[in-house]
């Protein structure tokens, strides 16, 4: 792989993404790319107590490494400023520790961000190899350019919901004074060993809880409080939409992608290398857009809905408890047996259902108005980008158009298109 | 970027123009047999830059002629280079966009409208015949640009008549016209498919021995007619339909605005006459038959042991070009295939999407939010409408145009193939004489008066034979190279039309989109 030099096209810095597999991006520089994305949730960075963010990330083979920068005012931290080095399974390893401590049975966890996935791009690069022969050089040029800006597309991504699931976390009252957020923020050494155990201990907890979850609040549990019976029927029906919605719109951005390689391919066979080009750009890049905003937006979504099912599944395994102890305490009155233990133990089992019940209606009552939030955001600004682009790809059909049409009038249809271009 | 102003482009480099004498090429098949035609066969040096109708036709210059234009007129590129001013704009769009304009394809307005009224000219022998420097290419293309047509057909009413297995789909085929050789100004016909085969068939047999381009039909396709007769009213049988429609429209004005075809009998009796027997043995010379047997004339010429001794390189250098060029097109067809598919699969995706995105919306509990996504699902839908308009420009401007000229390409190699067989016929009539010639020696030697006349008889014959073969083929040669001509002027222009027509389909549906999402905007701007 040649490694071009190159600068990003936004603010010329030469400051370029890490390589990816050997060769440089040649778009953006990260700032730009960041700049260039918002976040999907709404701007959770801005108590300025605990800031967190991820400036930098290198992608080493199919392994990327996070660098997490935090900025604090609090004291329980030692310095007021450090970054450390984090990889994926430190992120979940985070989540499932926050998940399996008791005290935060109340709570939605935020969702555990996504592995890095670079097998789509990856499967087109090995195919592209393959093809090589058969390909015109401009060709192969512009397909590896794409592929790269696939690469780019999936990085940018992965970069975001890593950090998004740090700030989720560092917002939230409760959550942002764990000690093993604490320690994921600050520990300078390697987590690996902390990992390790934390799987020996916790295992398959997790896997079971979800296995089990849906029959608990299936088996029909008798709920007590409308709001939570409002709130299963809704959330439940909510998801398997969602779920729907997110798979149909990857499918949609997938056909996107395709017929933006065709263009290249088109382009690249009439070695018309301006219209075709931008215009394959612009397609990919709407793709691309496309794909980080509404299937983004939905399949984050889709993930927070889950998290909020699972607070539902520990509140009405809580509430089965409960009705347990209730039982228990009868049978024990009836035998007149350990009474005093059966009372405790139907005591303890009330506070906790009573307790996440409480905590839980808050989260949820939050949780639908950040839901609320971002969609809004995040619809508005898809329609601009839609529009946006429109409008680019327009006046490049139309400079297209007077070109063949005025070739000997270039200075004129030019001119033309130059004032189209400036009222984007 | 004065350059660009420049009506004309400068003189290029490469080319040499003989100002010689017009010698102008009459007819191809005019049967006048006059022998100024005959030095014509000494090799014509005329160079491979000559090819530029820019300078002398009346038609603007085209960027984008040919091929050749761009390898012998790098002043050219760099005019469009220095357009390429982009790179010192802002605009960043346009910062990578280099222009390389080596597309051979794109020419200027489209040849259904005449440009300019009056019959051809058949009298301009108005040089000196004896001005026997070689006939420069740029004047051969003079008088093509002088020619016109105010010949107009369409295609139009498909109907289907008749029943189950024998029914068939009946054309009106509407003719307007001001030339005085048809019956009157404006008329009408019913047509089906396989009297369009006739016609080809018809004109190739005669045409096509002089070196002439005949148009090649669209294609049979049994699983379509099939569909269509057995009375499916199905999309696809309706889409078949008017792809036919739609083929055999080009196929029938590419006919008529070829000068010569326009006079054959054939043609006229096709456009008038009101019954017209039924074409038989249309097999042959349709979609695969058509083919192979161009693929058989290859073969058989491929096979000639004789090297054909080529003097003049033109015709192999522009043999080699066609073939070049249909591999290319060959190519680009089935990306562009590749690129309908893909739209209609977009199609599909995006309604399945927005039907979800529905059923998301109905599921919202705000309401604001609820209206906003199923305004988005109706945004989407009709998202997926524009995409289905999108895919049929795809398919009929551009697919289409390439399948066309992929069998055009396959018809001009055919010409190519006929001027071999014309200078085979002709060797072979050159040895049949050397024979006699020595037979006759023989005969003198041996002293056989009486057979001796009968020799002396054939090789007269034979002599005039050879004659008339090395006439026929010098004329089928002019023939050739006039029709290649203006084959790829008109190939040219076909191009360039097609493609504006394709990029303003484009633009609609950018504007179309941009005013569905101005619209969604506010929808979601209102959540809350």
């Amino acid at each position: 792989m040649v490694v071009i030099p190159a600068f990003c096209l936004n603010c010329c810095s030469r400051q370029l993404i890490q390589q990816f597999l050997g060769t440089v991006l040649l778009l953006y520089c990260f700032r730009c790319v960041r700049s260039i994305i918002r976040s999907v949730s709404v701007d959770l960075n801005n108590d300025a107590s605990l800031l967190i963010d991820i400036p930098d990330a290198l992608c080493e083979r199919d392994k990327v490494k996070f660098t997490v920068h935090t900025k604090t005012t609090l004291s329980s931290f030692q310095k007021p400023e450090f970054s450390v080095p984090r990889q994926h399974e430190d992120f979940i390893w985070l989540h499932d520790t926050l998940v399996e401590t008791e005290d935060y049975a109340g709570l939605i966890i935020p969702p555990a961000p996504p592995k890095p996935d670079f097998e789509g791009p990856r499967e087109k690069m090995h195919k592209l190899g393959e093809g090589e022969a058969t390909m015109t050089k401009e060709e192969y040029t512009k397909m590896k350019q794409e592929l790269e800006a696939e690469y780019l597309a999936v990085f940018k991504k992965t970069v975001q919901v890593h950090e998004i699931f740090l700030q989720r976390l560092s917002s939230h009252p409760i959550l942002n004074k764990d000690r093993n957020f604490q320690i994921f923020l600050e520990y300078d050494q390697d987590l690996s060993v902390r990992r390790k155990n934390a799987k020996e201990m916790f295992g398959g907890f997790f896997k079971n809880m979800v296995k089990s979850a849906d029959e608990v609040l299936i088996s029909g549990v008798k709920e007590v409080d409308d709001f939570f019976e409002q709130e299963k029927t809704f959330l439940l029906d909510y998801y398997s939409k969602i779920k729907d919605s997110t798979a149909k719109a990857e499918k949609m951005t997938r056909s996107h992608k395709n017929i933006a390689d065709d263009y290249i391919r088109i382009s690249a066979t009439l070695n018309i290398t301006m219209s075709f080009v931008s215009l394959q750009k612009v397609e990919g890049r709407v793709a691309s857009d496309q794909e980080l905003k509404l299937t983004e937006l939905l399949r984050y979504y889709m993930r927070d809905i889950q998290a909020a099912k699972d607070l539902l599944y520990r509140r009405a395994r809580a509430l089965a408890d409960y009705e347990n102890s209730n039982k228990a305490l009868d049978k024990a009155r009836l035998k007149s047996k350990d009474i005093p233990q059966a009372e405790e133990h139907q005591q303890q089992c009330l506070q906790k259902f009573d307790k996440l019940s409480e905590s839980g209606k808050k989260e949820l009552t939050s949780f639908k108005g950040r839901r609320v939030v971002a969609f809004r955001k995040n619809l508005i600004e898809m329609a601009e980008l839609e529009i946006k682009h429109a409008k680019v790809r327009s006046s490049i059909q139309l400079y297209y158009i007077c070109f063949i049409m005025c070739t000997n009038e270039l200075q004129y249809a030019w001119g033309i298109c130059k004032i189209l271009c400036e009222q984007i | 970027m004065a350059a660009s102003s420049d009506r004309n482009p400068p003189p290029f480099p490469a080319s040499e123009e003989p100002e010689t004498g017009l010698c102008d090429m009459a007819d191809g098949d005019s049967d006048e047999g006059e022998d100024i035609f005959v030095n014509n066969s000494t090799p014509v040096a005329v160079s491979r830059g000559v090819s530029q109708p820019d300078q002398v036709s009346e038609e603007p210059p085209d960027l984008f002629s040919e091929e050749e234009a761009i390898s012998t007129a790098p002043t050219l590129s760099t005019t469009a280079k220095s357009n390429g001013v982009h790179s010192d704009d802002e605009n960043d769009l346009f910062a990578e966009a280099h222009v390389e304009l080596s597309a051979d394809e794109c020419g200027s307005s489209a040849h259904k409208d005449p440009s300019s009224s009056g019959p051809r000219p058949t009298s301009s022998f108005t040089q000196s015949p004896a001005a026997r420097q070689p006939t420069s290419l740029e004047q051969l293309e003079e008088e093509e640009a002088k020619d016109s047509f105010d010949v107009d057909v369409s295609v139009t009413s498909p109907e289907k008549i008749g029943d189950g297995m024998n029914a068939y789909v009946a054309y009106k085929v509407s003719t307007r016209t001001s030339l005085n050789m048809f019956r009157s100004k404006t008329f009408f016909v019913r047509r089906r498919f396989s009297d369009f085969l006739g016609l080809y068939e018809k004109l190739s047999v005669k045409q096509s021995l002089h070196g002439c381009i005949v148009p090649p039909p669209p294609e049979k396709s049994v699983v379509g007619m099939t569909k269509v007769k057995v009375g499916m009213d199905d999309p696809s049988s309706v889409e078949f339909v008017e792809r036919r429609r739609a083929a055999l429209e080009r196929y029938l004005q590419r006919v008529v605005s070829h000068p010569s075809l326009l006079q054959d009998p054939d043609v006229r009796e096709f456009l008038e006459r009101e019954d017209l027997p039924r074409a038989v043995n249309t097999q042959a010379l349709s979609g695969a038959g058509f083919l192979k047997m161009i693929n058989k004339a290859s073969d058989a010429v491929n096979k000639m042991t004789i090297k054909m001794n080529e003097s003049d390189t033109w015709f192999e250098d522009k043999f080699q070009e066609v073939e070049n060029e249909e591999q290319q097109l060959r190519k680009l067809h089935a990306v562009v295939d590749s690129l309908v598919n893909h739209r209609k699969e977009l199609c599909m995706n995006t309604a399945v999407f927005a039907k979800s995105m529905a059923m998301l919306g109905n599921s919202e509990d705000n309401t604001a939010l609820s209206r906003a996504l199923s305004q988005l699902a109706e945004v989407e839908d009709k998202m997926e409408q524009l995409h289905q308009e999108q895919a049929a420009s795809d398919f009929f401007i551009f697919a289409e145009l390439l399948a066309d000229y992929i069998r055009m390409l396959g018809a001009v190699r055919g010409c190519f193939d006929q001027r071999m067989r014309a200078w085979q016929r002709w060797q072979e009539a050159q040895s049949t004489l050397q024979k006699k010639r020595e037979a006759e020696a023989k005969l003198l030697w041996a002293n056989k008066p009486d057979k001796l006349q009968q020799a002396k008889e054939e090789i007269t014959e034979w002599e005039a034979r050879v004659t008339q073969y090395e006439r026929d083929f010098d004329r089928i040669g002019m023939t050739v190279r006039k029709e290649v001509l203006r084959f790829e002027k008109e190939k040219a222009k076909d191009f360039k039309s097609q493609i504006i027509k394709y990029l303003e389909s484009m633009l609609q549906s950018e504007q179309r989109l941009i005013k569905f999402w101005e619209a969604f905007l506010p929808e979601a701007k209102a959540i809350a």
